[in-house]
């Protein structure tokens, strides 16, 4: 028999862990600071179908939010919500139906250097030795080779890669590859970096390490950062500010303020403030009446299951 | 499980799933030529397999029978039970092979003694020169084709506005079979070697810029986009991004297009004055020297297997990306690389 003073008290997770809006006093400062920088990439009012007429297909609705200097926003949502439609028009890759993107307070008309890409999967060029992809965007601004070939060494040296420099990346693991295209992506000094899931395709172990070593890389490169995930612990782990999309069609939800101070460190994620951003977050993706079902099959015992399991 | 033996299950010696040890790889592709070469031998010296006709040694009292003649076992024996019955003497003889199979050591013999025998008739060529010619119209034909067919191929790739503006006819013009452009190109080009290798320029080309426009589309788009987000455009894409993209592809294609080429040799070859190793070929067998013949033939074989070989090796050399790892990076990544040393911090500037 159990006895009765070893049950777990029966409190609610939202009376252990604060308000999401809550900053605390430093968290707010920082943000205060944060809102006086000028806005780098201004969305306004963007609007995708793909298709036309009848069969037209809403991607993206009425969607629109700033991004400031020096910011880490990272976009959250579930899967087809229209993140990756929405990164390609902001890189100029794909274009809008309706709305601008705006960068510096120019309207985005396509592609270029100024805003720079990670992609989910790996899009290193094979042929090229990992020196030569990041001196790729170099080259084609017209840096001499010798001049491009230093700064791409700093940029190797920077992802702790100088050491495979004269590799190919199909010689590279995941985690390395991925490094390599954030070193390319920089060596152009972007006005923005824009990554589209860019660890989505990693082990649960690189990836945490490549977040940390992203943060790093942030701290250390003037650089704003535009950063696409649906893993809610890498959105509260990483930015400054999450905007949460919703689907069908694609809009913004809410945007919110991570009140998770910074420096960030691997055991913030068991912090009050981490804590009560991932359970806003799961209540945004996840829509009430739909979490209380989620995982609950309409299945019925099999006769031959005979132990219990839980 | 104690032993160390796999189990039966995973023992996959008809490799479905992997490819086999490179020792076993290389013994099946020696078997591959044995194989046939067996069953050659076989037929040639197992005296009771086929040999369909009986060699006379001495026609004893057959009529129409005379020593060194060949005929069929079955007149043979005929002839054999009449002498019997009349009881005259029999006709003796051992069976042989048609003289158009010639056994292994004959062709192999020819081999060499085909590269040392003078023509017959003034004038006529070495087979070296025969072999020589063969392949200088081959080339010839080639290089034309890919002077134009590689850049168009590429563009059509590349680009829908090339795509559209020449594929559709290609596609129409590839399916007229080059032979039939043989009378137009004798009237046009004379009887010498022009119309030959007009033959194999129209023989390759169509296909060329359709095989290679096809592998130019097969690019991936990330690789363009990824350049363009890089700062990449116009020409640039084309020139450094989808080019070398697919340059191991084309480089594959072009294998497989120069062995396309050799299959029209023999029809440009006789369009014209017969030349190269055609009118060797079709000399030997007006001679009846079959093992010549087969030498000859054999020879295509070995210059086209010899040549991709070749090529293939090469291609290793050009294209070091394509080359096993020489570094395997171990999966943990970054848990083994240091930390950042120099990092470019640049201040923020004041708003
Ligand atoms: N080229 C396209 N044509 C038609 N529909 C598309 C295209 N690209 C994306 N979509 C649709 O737009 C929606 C959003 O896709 P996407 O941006 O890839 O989602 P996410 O990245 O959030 O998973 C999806 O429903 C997808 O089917
Ligand atoms: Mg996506």
């Amino acid at each position: 028999m159990t006895p009765p003073e070893l049950t777990p008290p029966q409190v609610p997770l939202r009376d252990l862990v604060p308000d999401y809006r809550e900053l605390s006093p430093e968290v707010a400062a920082r943000f205060a600071h944060l809102r006086e920088r000028p806005v780098i990439l201004s969305i306004r009012g963007l609007e995708k179908s793909f298709g036309h007429g009848g069969s037209a297909a809403r991607a993206l609705q009425d969607m629109s939010f700033d991004v400031h200097r020096r910011e880490f926003v990272c976009i959250v949502g579930p899967s087809g919500c229209g993140k990756s439609t929405l990164v390609r028009i902001v890189a100029g890759l794909d274009e809008a139906t309706g709305g601008a993107v705006l960068l510096d307070g120019q309207e985005v008309t396509g592609p270029g250097p100024d805003r720079g890409m990670v992609f989910q999967g790996y899009t290193l060029f094979p042929w090229l030795t990992v020196r030569r992809n990041v001196m790729f965007g170099l080259r084609e601004r017209g840096q001499p080779p010798r001049a491009a070939e230093a700064t791409a060494q700093r940029w190797l040296e920077m992802v702790g890669l100088e050491g495979f420099a004269d590799a190919y990346p199909h010689e590279l693991s995941g985690g390395m590859k991925q490094r390599v295209a954030i070193a390319r992506a920089l060596a152009n000094q972007p006005r923005i970096l824009i990554m589209d899931e860019p660890f989505g395709a990693l082990d649960a172990q690189t990836r945490a390490q490549m977040q940390s070593y992203l943060l790093q890389i942030w701290k250390n490169v003037e650089v704003t950062i535009l950063f696409i995930t649906h893993d809610l612990d890498e959105a509260a782990y990483l930015s400054d500010r999450v905007v949460v999309m919703g689907a069908n069609p694609g809009r913004v939800v809410e945007t919110i303020e991570n009140p998770v101070p910074r420096p960030r460190r691997p055991d913030q994620f068991i912090s009050r403030s981490f804590l009560s951003l991932k359970r806003r977050l799961t209540e945004l993706i996840q829509p009430h009446d739909e979490a209380e079902d989620a995982g609950t099959l309409p299945i019925s015992k099999l006769t031959d299951a005979a132990d219990t399991v839980e | 499980m104690a032993t160390g033996k796999p189990a039966a299950a995973h023992r996959d010696w008809l490799g479905l799933k992997k490819e086999p040890p490179p020792r076993r790889r290389f013994a099946l592709a020696v078997l591959s030529f044995v194989l046939p070469l067996a069953l050659w031998s076989a037929i040639s010296y197992v005296p009771w397999l086929w040999h369909p006709l009986v060699r006379i040694t001495s026609a004893g009292d057959v009529e129409y029978f005379s020593t060194g003649m060949e005929v069929p076992r079955a007149n043979f024996e005929r002839e054999n039970q009449k002498a019997a019955a009349e009881k005259t003497d029999p006709a003796q003889g051992y069976r042989v092979n048609p003289p158009y199979l010639p056994p292994p050591h004959a062709v192999a013999r020819a081999f060499v003694t085909a590269f040392q025998t003078p023509p017959r008739l003034p004038g006529e060529p070495w087979l070296y020169q025969s072999l020589g010619h063969s392949i200088r119209t081959i080339l010839w034909g080639f290089i034309a084709s890919s002077i134009l067919g590689v850049p168009l191929g590429i563009l059509s790739g590349a680009y829908r506005l090339f795509s559209w503006i020449q594929e559709p006819f290609i596609e129409f013009f590839r399916y007229l079979p080059a032979p039939a452009f043989a009378a137009l190109c004798v009237a046009v080009l004379g009887i010498y070697d022009p119309p030959k290798i007009a033959i194999i320029f129209i023989g390759t080309f169509f296909q060329q810029v359709l095989v290679i426009a096809n592998t130019v589309r097969r690019v991936d788009p990330t690789f363009v986009e990824a350049a363009q987000t890089l700062g990449a455009s116009g020409p640039s894409l084309l020139w450094r991004v989808v080019i070398p993209a697919a340059v191991v592809e084309i480089y594959a294609d072009m294998r497989i297009l120069l062995g396309w080429a050799w299959t029209y040799l023999i029809v440009a070859e006789v369009v014209g004055t017969m030349s190269g190793i055609t009118y060797f070929i079709n000399q030997q067998a007006r001679y009846r020297n079959f093992p010549n013949v087969y030498a000859a033939i054999a020879m295509i074989g070995i210059i086209g297997l010899s040549t991709d070989f070749a090529l293939a090796w090469l291609g290793r050399w050009f294209f070091p990306w394509k080359r096993a790892s020489r570094r395997v990076a171990k999966p943990t990544g970054l848990q083994r690389v240091r930390r950042p040393k120099g990092v470019p911090t640049r201040e923020v500037k004041a708003a």
